[in-house]
């Protein structure tokens, strides 16, 4: 039995989108030039999207360090184990918790502007207006943008378990008063800097580079409109926020 | 035709040449074959009423649409079989003032304007700086260099859109509603820019306007469009003049006539006055 065709719609629709993403990918890629303009424009934007999320993400990792902390002693606690909470906080952060909140919060906070940006560009003919000028606004927009996030998310991502370090120390060794060489430790010798650090900087790299594929695609590909803008927005964050949580599903199977 | 200084462009050769223009939207055709020929250093202008296809002549002429059949040259390029990348190429001469200007709302007026040069030239930044304050103290605007897109008024956001679109002096300027939402001085402002620019540069200008009243005031040449098709041509004195129906309710703004006030779709099975 055939299948009507807004139902084949509904079916095949997504599947095309992923391709004419991916086209517009390589089409992205397809115009690095590797010229001083080019690098300059990367370095600006790595600046706005990705110096500017620093303070939030700071502030959060800091408090999910806390917050880890607070958690792992109460649980370890029962066992007489709650010496071992640098490693525990360490080994999730670093693997998990660093590459993961990093992602959702910088597609929350740069991944949209970028989107909402590249929209209103479109929206006000901006775009038309470059390509009239015979400028490619795929390499003049969103491959710089689309770069930025990929340099940004890893840098990101060490800041906030950085902070979150940091934000353990303060709670385990400041307020319950956990013997400070044993923290120290335990981190050192149990938390691997190429399987742990080095795996979730790995994952922070696909992260960025789903996070701006999808943001500066759904900017460039919206409707010229508040309402197109708006929906493309939402969309940047919802599609981002599941594809993180899955690619993370998958590259955690082959890395462990 | 001849222009306001008096040559007489050679029609044998024109630079902008359409033949059996067919444009379609989905069922409507919008454009049912069209003739044109522009020819060298005049101001051509396509007029007619809102929806008409006016912009979408302005789009096929650039290449940002395909005809469904007929042909679309410049200088003899075939602009209508280019691919994007001879499009791409192409474009360099020619020079678009859209609309509502349409500035990089992120960067400067002088960045703006500097964009082109960079992107199609290897002048030093001094030739640059020198080029693009030329353009802006020919528009009347020295000294607003470092503003921003939404620190300026209408019109002076589109002199700064003008300062941009000509700033690589093209052979062929298309403008599109050019003097829409400007008050008087500014109309006036951008009329001369376009008529002296034209003149000193020898360019060809197509202008699509729907305001009857600005485009006699400095086109050389009009087309009148109603129905997908040339209703009527010449220049603003001659179809001023004109007794040809849908001209004469164009020109002089009549509601009654052969062009209709009350939309029809396509494959509407009736309508509310029927």
């Amino acid at each position: 039995m055939a299948l009507p065709a807004t139902r084949l719609d509904r079916l095949t629709g997504p599947i095309t989108e992923a391709g004419r993403c991916l086209q517009f990918l390589f089409r992205m890629l397809a115009g690095i030039r590797l010229s001083g303009p080019q690098i300059l424009t990367v370095l600006q934007q790595t600046y706005l999207i990705g110096a500017r999320s620093l303070v939030i993400i700071m502030i959060c990792g800091f408090f999910v360090g806390m917050v880890l902390s607070l958690q792992a002693i109460n649980a370890l606690e029962q066992f007489g184990a709650s010496d071992q909470v640098s490693l525990l906080v360490g080994k999730s952060l670093f693997r998990e918790l660093g590459p993961v909140l990093t992602a959702l919060l910088f597609a929350g906070r740069a991944g949209t502007s970028v989107t909402a940006e590249i929209g209103l560009m479109k929206a006000t003919n901006q775009l038309e207006a470059m390509e009239l000028m015979a400028i490619d606004p795929v390499q003049r927009i969103a491959l710089p943008r689309f770069a930025a996030g990929v340099i940004s998310v890893p840098l990101l991502t060490a800041m906030f378990s950085a902070m979150a370090i940091l934000g353990s120390v303060v709670f385990a060794i400041g307020v319950i008063g956990l013997d400070a060489g044993i923290f120290w430790s335990k981190l050192q010798t149990g938390v691997y800097f190429e399987k742990d650090f080095l795996g979730g900087i790995w994952k922070s790299v696909v992260f960025g580079g789903t996070i701006s594929l999808i943001a500066v695609y759904f900017g460039y590909s919206a409707r010229p409109t508040g309402a197109g803008v708006g929906t493309a927005t939402t969309n940047t964050v919802v599609l981002s926020s599941v594809l993180i949580l899955i690619f993370d599903f998958i590259m955690t199977s082959f890395l462990t | 035709m001849a222009t306001r200084d008096g040559t007489s462009p050679n029609p044998d050769t024109p630079v902008v040449r359409i033949r059996d223009l067919v444009f379609r939207r989905g069922d409507r055709t919008i454009l049912d074959g069209v003739n044109i020929d522009i020819p060298k250093g005049g101001i051509v202008a396509f007029m007619g009423p809102s929806g008409v296809g006016k912009t979408t002549i302005l789009r096929l002429i650039s290449g940002q649409l395909r005809p469904d059949s007929g042909t679309v040259e410049i200088n003899g390029h075939l602009i209508s079989s280019m691919s994007d990348r001879e499009l791409h190429h192409f474009r360099r001469n020619i020079g678009v003032l859209l609309q509502d200007g349409a500035l990089f709302t992120d960067l400067t007026v002088f960045e703006n304007i500097a964009t082109p040069v960079r992107e199609h030239t290897d002048l030093p930044e001094a030739l640059v700086r020198r080029l693009v304050m030329s353009k802006l103290n020919a528009v009347g605007l020295g000294g607003i260099e470092y503003r921003m897109p939404h620190e300026l008024s209408g019109g002076m956001a589109r002199r700064v859109a003008f300062a941009r679109a000509v700033v690589l002096d093209p052979d062929i300027m298309l403008y599109d509603e050019p003097m829409t939402g400007l008050d008087p001085i500014a109309v006036s402002t951008i009329r001369t820019l376009m008529r002296e620019t034209n003149d000193a540069l020898g360019q060809t200008s197509v202008v699509v306007s729907h305001n009857v009243t600005q485009v006699r005031q400095f086109a050389d040449y009009c087309y009148i469009i109603a129905s997908g098709r040339i209703a009527g041509e010449g220049n603003p004195e001659e179809l001023a003049a004109s007794i040809e129906p849908r001209v004469d309710q164009f020109m002089n703004g009549k509601v009654e006539g052969p062009i209709p006030f009350h939309y029809e779709p396509p494959g509407a099975p009736w309508g509310l006055l029927d």
